[in-house]
């Protein structure tokens, strides 16, 4: 997995709250067995005025030119919130985004984000109001640059911004850790556990 | 040291270690898979060289992308449907898990097949690639829904990396009044405290409201957890847990039920557990609920009307609710029940159980769907569906005027092959009243079955308490 530790980026805002990953990528989109190839489904039902004909709406952030390049996205709370498809993670991922900021996440959505070297970054929902509003006055200039070592997201103002990131997810992202590997550490450990756990709870074992 | 919680239960019962990090190593008991994403981790695992550790412990179904008219096969009409099926059934042969094919007479959605053959049960975790994989919570598993990469570390290792959630609980005082179900209760939950109040929490039900629901019920509750951005949702097993899962395909036999019935017995909150955030409902005065918006949040009831947005003191939310408007094509202060319907929908894992079809035939019998609506009944698994049959609902639902068609997730979603109409307005039992989520600008409407039923016979939305009157 592709490590995270500093990133500096253009931005585009998408504050909406409760933005869902059917919205991400709609289920219509998933058309391979595949993890890649997605991202020209990427919010494929606000992104293109006819899906079938894939003619982009000039109203939507990441069409226009001025934010073209993004890979940073300010979003509203509750992001990635409804389906647990990963492929709303891998789309982001292939068009280029490293990093995601909102006030709150969906739980799956965030788990598989930092499962695909992508940071799902918590601020406040006025200061990503703040940040979104630098932004947009010259998205090419005014960008992002996100610190994982030490937490801190610098704004285009000059001022930096704190943020805390559990400490599992990030270690996976600063190393672009194996989760599996990681746990095949423990081998010895789980049989253990197992053997024990089918002695005291056999009705659980099939 | 103060008690403990049904979900620290389940939860101390199952933690390998604690990490370095924070985070805990969980033992997963159960992992259920579907054609869906199935296929992507299964093969992502061999492709790495690692075999599924415990195959007896999975199973698969074809639920998500396969047909639910007569006669399907793997052609699906959703573009390269059939390369998901094949490819799903390949990999599952691989690994040695028990699938539920096209053809089994057992298959059906996830969510319903694991209680109904008691693949999941009380204190047991469970994963699956699907987010309302929470509906098991209904008997008391911990269950929730994960990604592929999530799905291929349990099936490698049967174990997952998981940060310990907080504690909540929802007390239900009272009673549910006749014609106000689990669905409605959860539709009120989540409009009360918005579609985020459950974040990082174990989300358990509780009180005399959730002991009245029978378990398929409970499981409609459960499965609406997600919803609410909960972990998961949790009921305390009880009696009907038990008469409910005794003698089910998978549910464990003679000595070892006895062995379950006693660790069972166990599997309840301490009277002086603690929760981080508790929640009170007054069920006596809940009402049929139904959604306005597009999120579940966007919820009110079948007697209200459209909210105001100006009303909302919160700017995000107002905005949101200016776009639901727009995007359902409502104005502030319309009644519910004045909005005419173009079709309804009963299915999905959270309402096509046998107890929902019930419901909706009660209404239905005797009547029929209002001209120019179009409604469909996709029974939650093959074997509901032949349950149904053998009460004769079936013939309910179509002397009625309801397609009657083959278990499966159907048109809870638009998956590209079959779908509701362009803008069309839907009032549908399932979770999601996201935009397009059943299709290109579909209008959804969540309900209760028995309310999409006689919404289904008025043409409007309608609460089945009119048509009684």
């Amino acid at each position: 997995m592709r490590p995270f530790t500093r990133h500096r980026g253009i931005a585009a805002p998408l504050l909406r709250i409760n933005i869902d990953t059917d919205a991400i990528i709609p289920s219509r989109e998933m058309k391979t067995v595949s993890k890649r190839g997605l991202s020209a489904g990427l919010f494929a039902g606000w992104r293109y005025l006819d899906a079938g004909s894939r003619t982009p709406d000039p109203s939507f952030v990441l069409n226009q030119d001025a934010h073209a390049g993004a890979s940073i996205l300010l979003g509203g709370a509750n992001f990635g919130c409804g389906s647990s498809r990963e492929h709303a993670v891998w789309a982001l991922a292939e068009y280029g985004i490293r990093c995601i900021i909102a006030p709150s996440f969906g739980a799956i959505f965030a788990n598989n984000c930092v499962r695909n070297g992508l940071l799902p970054l918590v601020l406040d929902d006025a200061l990503v109001r703040q940040l979104a509003a630098q932004v947009v006055k010259n998205p090419q200039q005014a960008q992002l640059d996100i610190d994982l070592e030490h937490c801190q997201v610098l704004a285009p103002d000059g001022q930096a911004h704190s943020f805390s990131l559990a400490e599992g997810h990030r270690q996976m992202l600063l190393q672009g850790l194996d989760p599996i590997a990681l746990t095949q550490q423990s081998q010895a450990r789980i049989d253990q556990h197992l053997a024990q756990d089918r002695q005291a709870r056999p009705w659980a074992y099939l | 040291m103060s008690g403990r919680s049904l979900f620290d239960k389940i939860w101390d019962r199952h933690q390998i270690e604690t990490q370095a990090d924070g985070s805990s190593l969980i033992l997963i008991d159960r992992i259920f898979l579907h054609e869906r994403t199935g296929a992507v981790a299964l093969e992502s695992l061999a492709d790495a060289g690692r075999p599924v550790r415990h195959p007896e412990a999975v199973f698969c179904t074809m639920d998500h992308i396969v047909d639910t008219t007569a006669g399907r096969n793997d052609n699906t009409r959703m573009p390269s449907g059939k390369a998901f099926i094949q490819a799903t059934r390949k990999a599952a042969r691989a690994a040695g898990i028990r699938l539920f094919d096209l053809d089994d007479p057992q298959q059906g959605i996830a969510h319903v097949l694991s209680p109904e053959l008691g693949i999941a049960l009380p204190g047991l975790t469970l994963v699956c690639p699907d987010s309302h994989t929470c509906t098991l919570g209904g008997l008391g598993a911990l269950a929730w829904g994960i990604g592929s990469t999530e799905a291929e570390h349990a099936l490698a290792t049967k174990t997952l990396r998981v940060h310990r959630p907080r504690n909540m609980r929802v007390h239900c005082a009272g009673t549910l009044p006749i014609g106000t179900t689990a669905k409605d209760l959860i539709l009120h939950l989540i409009g009360r405290y918005g579609a985020g109040g459950g974040a990082g929490h174990a989300l358990e039900f509780c009180g005399p409201a959730i002991r009245a629901l029978d378990i398929e019920a409970r499981l409609t509750l459960c499965n609406m957890a997600v919803e609410f951005s909960a972990f998961s949702g949790l009921v305390a097993p009880d009696e009907k847990t038990i008469d409910y899962l005794r003698g089910r395909d998978y549910a464990p036999q003679g000595p070892l039920w006895e062995a379950a019935l006693a660790d069972w017995s166990e599997l309840h909150s301490d009277a002086d557990a603690r929760f981080d955030t508790e929640y009170q409902i007054d069920c006596s005065q809940l009402s049929p609920a139904v959604t306005w918006g597009t999120s579940p949040q966007h919820a009110t009831t079948v007697a209200g009307q459209v909210p105001d947005p100006a009303r909302c003191a919160d700017a995000g939310g107002r905005s949101a609710m200016q776009r639901a408007l727009n995007y359902m094509d409502l104005q502030p202060g319309q009644a519910m029940r004045e909005l005419r319907i173009d079709a309804a929908f009963i299915g999905s894992c959270t309402n096509a159980r046998l107890s929902d079809l019930r419901a909706a035939a009660a209404v239905l019998r005797g009547r029929k769907v209002a001209a120019g609506v179009r409604a469909i009944c996709v029974p939650g698994s093959s074997t509901v569906k032949r349950e149904a049959e053998a009460e004769g609902l079936d013939r309910i639902f179509t002397e009625a005027g309801f397609q009657w068609r083959e278990a499966g997730c159907s048109m809870c979603f638009f998956a590209g092959g079959e779908s509701m109409g362009y803008q069309e307005r839907v009032i549908s039992s399932t979770n999601r009243n996201f935009e397009s989520r059943q299709g290109p600008q579909t209008r959804t409407h969540l309900a209760s079955p028995a309310t999409v039923a006689a919404s289904a016979v008025f043409g409007r939305i309608g609460a089945a308490s009119e048509l009684s009157a």
